[in-house]
């Protein structure tokens, strides 16, 4: 049983290194490369589900009798597209604060935030 | 150890310190070239687990579009470096570590890879995808059946999520034009790159044609309107690259993109009220053919594929030319 | 035509944002946007009357049967939701016509009433859907149009804002696809009615604690429950008016209806609350919430991020509710999800026409604004007594409803916490009257003031400029919602009616 688990364990350990570049950067764009880690992680653990020892990919084929289960790779397709959509919608919203803050660190944006309200 | 397993943890060992290495790389644009590769590697495991869809869509939108907005982020804010305060560290790794421990506790539970009594495998809905879906569809990719006719409600909501995204990014992005920008957009290859233009000049019909190809192929193999729309969009972005805006927008200017990227979603949307018009339910392609039902499956599932195609290619191109547009303003 | 109103109850809206695209005209956007909010209204009336006795609607996608397909559902626990997306966008529509006008620019105005509509989509996708994957695909419609719309607020720190919303809001969506993940292992299925009838099978199960668990915590993020609540504040405080008013009044309450149809519907009280300290957790969470949510919004210095933490001290009473998983304690629940909606709509709405005259939503500049707005500040101090709980305004209501449900319970911890932050609410409320009617502007002279915050707008790139006169939209909006707000504190019956019928539902059983 725990062999075939270890695939799971890895995916596992994917999954965190992307959230924990997520959370510990300040950096917006490092912010989001590590989002995308952790996203990509997820949807392995999600083909992983599907998949079947000795079968082959979903495309009904003469001869083959084993397939892999199509439901996963559709919902992984779907998770895919909403991935890049929120990466493109975070890009945009960095750059628009590159252009306001003049920077794109999150700490140096926050303390040149403060420093406005302390001086009104 | 089969040569398949050991494949796939070559891969998987990979995929681990390539992730470790992002996380540690202080130059953010050797983080963003390398998360190209996670998602490439990625999509190499994809198809060792028999996800041949999945794995060219994520190899043309994970290690294809995300790096190249990766790349205009980073060329766009000027920003090189990026350093772990301190301070965040220990919150995150607390965060991340209980993470791990909640997941692997949940995993003593779940069935193993690959086991074919898995619930996932035995139940009923596996036969109707597989079995059922050759007389009711008669399209030998189930994913496509699955995706396309089954679960054609989801895949309108992930045809709204581009749409979303795509405004989404317009609305930031889109500003009045200055002088200057104008003049940037005809001078934009300065260098004589001439191999590049050459190449990019010739392949550049074979891109289109084999976009439209995956799209009406997407029935029989891996394909369908996302992977089609990437590769449309792609093959423009390509020419805007070398060219520059201003002779690509002589083609495809930014009103037609507009345009075209809510006609998708209405085709989309359209279907499923015209057969709610022909007394069906929504996105029910029975309704076309109702002689010949798996007839009407098919042209349903074309049209939708087009309509997802060309929201898809549009924003794509938009989201890119309103990118370049912006350039670096102070 | 009825029988197919739960999939045009999404699709209108989905193609209304297509169409704002296609048109040429900012009046023909808002034209089409108002359609789409005045057609969601109708039909989730039409559904409410079809449900009224407790019956349920099943609405195949694309003709497939559950659970091969994607099915609709409708009962009494979320045609509530319905009902409150359709009042919200209606009033959204009527006054966003002005609000709109002022805050966004013009060669925007369409994409924004198209991003206004996907929002709109998205919240009611999430509200009628039968199946778990779906709810997550809407879930990230909503949030991605949420995201952009935020962004666009005056300040650059709505950039800011937005931005952490984003990375925030997406870990906690993909927290949720992992918990589906692995429910759909265990099981086999995404259709929620099939994973209630195999769950059981699988009891005791250690996937399925880890299901529940990550999707507790992912719909928490997009609940705002303390201590996940960090990108609330920023988000409701600097996004435009109009957004701020839909958000602050439905935004969190649909996250917190998903996540009782998981509890309730899919995993059962019994997984979730019985096997699982569930119930214990939220209680906790909850409570943390009201005290530190009323708490701190006595320290705050704008109006509309004082609204924004005294929505998290409310969203934790209502999760509160939930957690007690009794009949009682979800119909409580119910009850404030409705009268927080009207209030706190009011109170952002009001916010916006303050920005609209006076430039800036700032405490201070709100100095003598009893004397110079009287009907807008009425409004404000109606509605700010029901935050607190005052007879006979609706927010006594339902504070009472939940007071019943905790002593029900024998959670008279909580009830003392409940009352301390009626208390902590007295406070701000007491310094919002204080400066509005206790204090007068640095400049007796109130054209000069007008005159000064002109001065200060044209230097800030960010501000709004001064306007004379309050549109009639705006105006009738705010005072819509204020005078509602009373009267469902005077004559409960309808929102009780429907919050009862929702925890019958849920619950199995009758609130007393």
């Amino acid at each position: 049983m725990t062999a075939t688990h270890y695939t799971y364990w890895i995916i596992f350990a994917l999954m965190m290194i992307g959230l924990y570049a997520v959370m510990s950067h300040g950096n917006l764009v490092k912010k989001l490369i590590g989002l995308n880690i952790f996203q990509v992680a997820v949807f392995m653990f999600f083909i992983s589900l599907g998949r079947v020892d000795g079968g082959s990919p979903p495309i009904i084929t003469e001869g083959i009798e084993v397939y892999s289960h199509p439901l996963p790779h559709v919902l992984i397709l779907t998770a895919i597209v909403v991935g890049v959509a929120t990466t493109s919608v975070g890009v945009a919203i960095a750059i628009r604060i590159y252009e306001a803050y003049g920077t794109v660190e999150e700490d140096n944006a926050l303390a040149r935030d403060a420093a406005e309200e302390a001086a009104e | 150890m089969s040569s398949l397993d050991l494949a796939e943890a070559v891969l998987l060992g990979i995929l681990l310190v390539t992730a470790l290495a992002i996380t540690r790389a202080r130059s953010l644009f050797v983080a963003a070239m390398l998360g190209g590769l996670f998602s490439l590697v990625t999509a190499s495991l994809f198809v060792l687990l028999d996800a041949v869809d999945v794995a060219f869509t994520e190899a043309a939108v994970g290690a294809g579009i995300s790096t190249v907005l990766f790349i205009t982020a980073l060329a766009l804010t000027n920003s090189q470096e990026a350093t772990t305060p301190r301070r965040r560290v220990i919150p995150a790794g607390l965060v991340a570590v209980l993470a791990t421990a909640g997941l692997i506790y949940a995993s003593f539970d779940l069935p193993g890879v690959g086991d074919p009594d898995s619930p996932v495998q035995t139940h009923p809905i596996t036969d109707t995808y597989l079995r059922e879906s050759q007389q009711d569809l008669h399209v030998p990719n189930t994913v496509t059946g699955v995706l396309a006719s089954y679960r054609g409600y989801d895949t309108l909501g992930e045809v709204v999520v581009i749409f979303t995204a795509g405004i989404g990014v317009l609305l930031l992005m889109l500003g009045p034009r200055r002088p200057a920008d104008e003049a940037r957009d005809r001078a934009y290859l300065q260098a004589e790159y001439r191999v590049l233009r050459v190449v990019s000049k010739t392949l550049m019909p074979f891109i289109l044609l084999f976009a439209l190809y995956v799209l009406l192929h997407g029935e029989y193999g891996p394909g369908g309107g996302f992977q089609a729309g990437v590769i449309f969009g792609a093959g423009f972005i390509l020419y805007t690259l070398m060219f520059g805006l201003a002779a690509v927008q002589r083609v495809l200017p930014m009103r037609t993109l507009v345009v075209l990227v809510a006609v998708g979603v209405l085709i989309y949307a359209g279907v499923g009220v015209a057969t709610m018009a022909l007394g069906g339910g929504f996105l029910d392609y029975n309704e076309f053919n109702p002689g010949n039902p798996s007839g009407g499956q098919v042209a349903g599932i074309l049209l939708i594929e087009v309509g997802v195609g060309i929201t898809v290619a549009a924003v794509m191109v938009a989201m890119f030319y309103s990118l370049i547009r912006r350039g670096v303003r102070r | 035509m009825i029988s197919q109103l739960p999939a045009l109850q999404v699709v209108v809206p989905l193609v209304s944002a297509a169409g704002c695209v296609l048109l040429r005209s900012a009046f023909g956007a808002w034209l089409l946007f108002s359609f789409a909010a005045a057609a969601s209204l109708v039909t989730a009336v039409v559904l409410t009357v079809q449900v009224w006795d407790g019956d349920v609607i099943r609405y195949e996608m694309g003709g497939w049967p559950a659970p091969a397909g994607i099915e609709l559902v409708i009962d009494q626990a979320n045609v509530v939701v319905l009902l409150l997306l359709g009042v919200i966008a209606v009033i959204a529509a009527a006054y966003g016509r002005r609000s709109i006008e002022v805050e966004v620019p013009l060669r925007r105005v369409r994409m924004f009433y198209a991003a206004l509509c996907l929002l709109l989509t998205g919240l009611l996708g999430i509200a009628v859907t039968g199946d778990a994957f779906n709810l997550f695909v809407f879930l990230e419609i909503s949030s991605l149009s949420s995201y952009a719309l935020i962004a666009l607020g005056r300040r650059r720190r709505a950039l800011l804002a937005a931005f952490q919303y984003l990375v925030i809001g997406t870990v906690g969506g993909t927290f949720l696809l992992i918990g589906v993940g692995l429910a759909f292992a265990v099981t086999g299925t995404l259709n929620m009615a099939d994973l209630a009838d195999r769950l059981p099978g699988v009891a005791g199960n250690r996937a399925v604690t880890g299901a529940v668990v990550f999707i507790f915590v992912g719909l928490a993020i997009k609940m705002a429950v303390f201590p996940l609540h960090a990108w609330l504040p920023g988000a409701y405080s600097e996004a435009p008016s109009v957004v701020g008013v839909v958000l602050a009044a439905v935004g969190t309450k649909v996250a917190i209806y998903a996540f009782a149809r998981f509890a309730f519907t899919v995993f059962g009280i019994d997984v979730v609350f019985t096997d699982l300290p569930i119930g214990e957790a939220i209680l906790v969470v909850g409570s943390l919430a009201m005290l530190a949510g009323a708490g701190v919004a006595c320290f705050q210095q704008d109006f509309k991020r004082l609204l924004a933490w005294s929505s998290i001290g409310q969203v934790g009473m209502i999760v509160t509710g939930i957690g007690l998983a009794t009949a009682s304690g979800v119909s409580a629940a119910y009850l404030h999800i409705i009268n927080h909606a009207i209030i706190k709509g009011a109170l952002f709405a009001a916010a916006g026409i303050l920005l609209l005259r006076l430039g800036s939503t700032s405490l201070d500049s709100m100095a003598g604004l009893g004397r110079r707005m009287p009907l807008t500040f009425g409004a404000v101090v109606v509605a700010g007594l029901g935050l607190i709980g005052v007879p006979p305004t609706a927010g006594f209501a339902s504070k009472w409803a939940m007071a019943a449900a905790l002593v029900e319970d024998d959670q008279w911890l909580i009830l003392a916490v409940m009352l301390a932050s009626s208390l902590l609410a007295m406070v701000y409320v007491g310094r919002i009257v204080e400066v509005g009617w206790f204090r007068t502007p640095a400049n007796l002279d109130g054209q000069t003031l007008q005159n000064s915050e002109q001065a200060t707008a044209g230097a800030n790139p960010g501000a709004v400029r001064v306007h004379e006169q309050t549109s009639l939209l705006m105006a009738g909006s705010v005072a819509l919602l204020a005078v509602a707000s009373v009267y469902f504190g005077i004559d409960a019956s309808l929102p009780s009616g429907l919050a009862d019928g929702a925890a019958r539902i849920l619950t199995g059983g009758s609130a007393p």
